[in-house]
């Protein structure tokens, strides 16, 4: 019997009982439609992640004080005793080679207060060249300078959302704000840039590197942003910075982390993140197989006779195990369709309807997810269908 | 065409071993018309699905146009089943949910035979018994008679040598098995062997050779006045 024959068979066997197979679809329709959700959010989250690592800036580097335990990936925890201090930023751009700009950050919170509104928000000390390193632009007036950082002057750029907030429809430039009860003037306001990893740059008061360690009473920095002359130069910035600094503190009690070693590290947690929801989702794709299999077990013994009489009129064991099997399949494989259109429909749907939703359907997931469909046809109809076949015809005919 | 010898069955029913054939040796010519009776219970269709390829005997050795069935396998005795026998069940055993057409292609669809061939090779033997105009009917839309023919129909599609009806008249009135019998007695003439199970002694009579059952053994093997030795007539079917 060809396989044409066998699937126009199978075809006929399920639409004589539309309601039960279509029910055993819907367990490999589920589990399809799921798998191929899951994994569209997983890999959507990825994409995300690597775009938004992306418009930081490709030639990143982030020393951070204190030397993580594993490598790669931003440390988790810091050692708080060791500290970077304005003059190893300094000493960096004076002498690295592979280095284009600099950028010593102080990061504290703030009250901030203009008449007689306020906003609890983050106080971030910069210099000139954090605007370039982290590609942020000024909308009106100016960001702050070197001239600012070096005559430790109280003046300040605001974040879109801090001047919404502070000052409405209203011209803040010239004003006067008290930033944790000191006067600040304000001298430009950033353009929108929105959230980034849940960390909304627009909800920011940026303030000169040297005021900043004087209002929190500090001579340490936070983080030391560096941005490498190019792409291909990040590695050796990384070595020249560490032999700079090591050179300064004597031991390497920091940790650079670079632009790709970030996104390596986010991908590789994405990635797991992504089987783990592929996986979970498989399993209610095994559990749709168990209910093929099921649904065979009784089509089988509720034909009983139909197989006798097949077997009486010249059909082979292999004819009757292959007419099942294909049955089997051509329920998982339909339901794998089904679920298919489903999931890529739902995922193609939400990514529409929402731009900012991390989720991408991936051919890859497509193609396992509909692969496994059929091997859970062919795994879970295996045992019912070689049942079918080793029936003896007399007895199968005698089965009323 | 077919050669029994020393045939025993035995079924064993817990413990208990009942021989339901005893010593059965028979021999079967081409051509020939034989009727099997005997009470019930006695091993009729026993000895028939025996001889159909459909069991296989406890005891002694059945060959099937010089071949032991017994050394054959599963694989080939579908085969015999498909191409050299024809069945006809007492109670038709056509599948249900399809109509006459497909289920007399069934053997042909097995046989591997192309669909169109199938089709026209299904449809003319539905037309040669008479139901030409019934083809598109499911089995619970014809009568017990209609479906008996498409039963035969789908027995005769393969050109089988040997015709093997276990009772075939048992569920039907005498009129539609006079019919039955009629199509049988034609294909007997154009050279196909028969075996009919029977309780009618009316239809038993029409056979050539009568052989008696009782309790698993032949007490009687008649051959009819008038009758040739086997050797039917030549062409027909094939
Ligand atoms: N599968 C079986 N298991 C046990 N006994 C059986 C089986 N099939 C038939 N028999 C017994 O074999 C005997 C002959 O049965 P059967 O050949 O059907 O008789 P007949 O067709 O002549 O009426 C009966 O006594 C029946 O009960
Ligand atoms: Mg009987």
């Amino acid at each position: 019997m060809g396989i044409l024959e066998s699937i126009r068979v199978a075809l006929e066997a399920l639409s004589s009982n539309k309601v039960r197979s279509a029910l055993t679809m819907l367990g490999v329709i589920i589990g399809v439609f799921a798998v191929i959700c899951l994994i569209a959010i997983g890999e959507g989250a990825k994409a995300y992640v690597s775009k938004e690592l992306m418009g930081i800036g490709s030639n990143l580097l982030v020393v951070t004080p204190g030397k993580a335990k594993t490598s790669g990936g931003p440390p988790i925890s810091v050692d708080s005793a060791k500290k970077l201090t304005y003059e190893d930023a300094e000493f960096i751009a004076r002498r690295s080679t592979a280095v284009k700009q600099v950028a010593p950050i102080v990061m504290g919170t703030g009250k901030v207060k203009y008449e007689n509104r306020s906003r609890d928000t983050t106080v971030l000390g910069v210099t000139y060249d954090f605007q370039q390193v982290r590609n942020l632009h000024v909308e009106i007036g100016s960001f702050i300078s070197a001239d600012d950082v070096d005559a430790r002057r109280k003046v300040c750029t605001l974040g879109r959302v801090v001047k919404q907030e502070l000052f409405g429809e209203s011209n803040p430039l010239g004003k006067m704000v008290k930033i944790n009860d000191v006067s600040f003037r304000v001298i430009g306001i950033m353009e929108k840039k929105g959230v980034t990893f849940g960390f909304n740059i627009d909800d920011i008061v940026f303030i000169p590197v040297k005021t900043a360690q004087e209002l929190y009473d500090t001579d340490k920095l936070f983080e030391i942003l560096a941005a490498a002359t190019s792409e291909k130069e990040v590695d050796e910035a990384k070595r020249q910075i560490t032999q700079l600094l090591i050179k300064r503190h004597r031991e390497e009690d920091f940790t650079i982390t670079t632009q790709a070693a970030m996104l390596e590290s986010m991908n590789s947690i994405l990635t797991t993140l992504t089987w783990v929801l592929g996986a979970i989702a498989g399993i209610s794709l095994v559990v749709g197989g168990i209910g093929i299999m099921n649904i065979m077990l009784v089509s089988v013994s509720e034909r009983t006779s139909e197989i006798g009489i097949r077997k009486a009129v010249g059909a082979k064991r292999r004819d009757i195990l292959s007419q099942f099997l294909v049955e089997s399949i051509t329920i998982s494989a339909l339901g794998g369709l089904l679920g298919m259109i489903l999931g890529v429909g739902l995922a193609r749907g939400l990514a529409f309807s929402f731009p900012s939703l991390p989720v991408k359907v991936s051919l890859w997931s497509i193609i396992l997810a509909l692969s496994f469909s059929v091997f859970v046809g062919i795994f879970f109809g295996v045992y019912p269908a070689h049942k079918a076949s080793k029936l003896d015809p007399i007895e199968a005919l005698r089965h009323e | 065409m077919i050669q029994l010898k020393d045939i025993s069955k035995v079924y064993t029913l817990g413990t208990q071993e009942v021989e339901v054939l005893r010593n059965i040796s028979l021999e079967i010519k081409p051509g020939e018309f034989l009727s099997l009776v005997g009470p019930s219970g006695s091993g009729k269709s026993t000895l028939m699905n025996i001889l159909g390829c459909l069991d296989k005997p406890t005891r002694g050795s059945y060959f099937f146009e010089g071949v032991s069935v017994a050394d054959l396998s599963d694989d080939q005795l579908a085969e015999i089943r498909n191409k050299k026998i024809g069945f006809v069940f007492q109670s038709f055993h056509l599948l249900p949910r399809i109509n006459a057409l497909q289920n007399v292609e069934l053997p042909l669809i097995y046989a591997g035979v192309p669909r169109s061939k199938r089709k026209e090779k299904a449809r003319e033997v539905l037309a040669a018994v008479d139901l030409a105009d019934r083809i598109y009917h499911k089995p619970n839309e014809l009568s017990g008679g209609q479906c008996q023919r498409v039963a035969i129909a789908r027995a005769l599609v393969n050109n089988p040598q040997i015709i093997l009806a276990d009772e075939p008249t048992g569920n039907l009135d005498t009129k539609s098995g006079n019919e039955i019998l009629q199509i049988f007695e034609k294909l007997n003439r154009q050279g196909v062997t028969l075996v009919i199970v029977t309780h009618d002694l009316s239809i038993a009579r029409r056979a050539h050779r009568i052989v008696t059952l009782r309790d698993g053994e032949i007490i009687k093997d008649e051959v009819r006045r008038g009758e040739r030795e086997g050797g039917g007539m030549e062409g027909g079917w094939r």
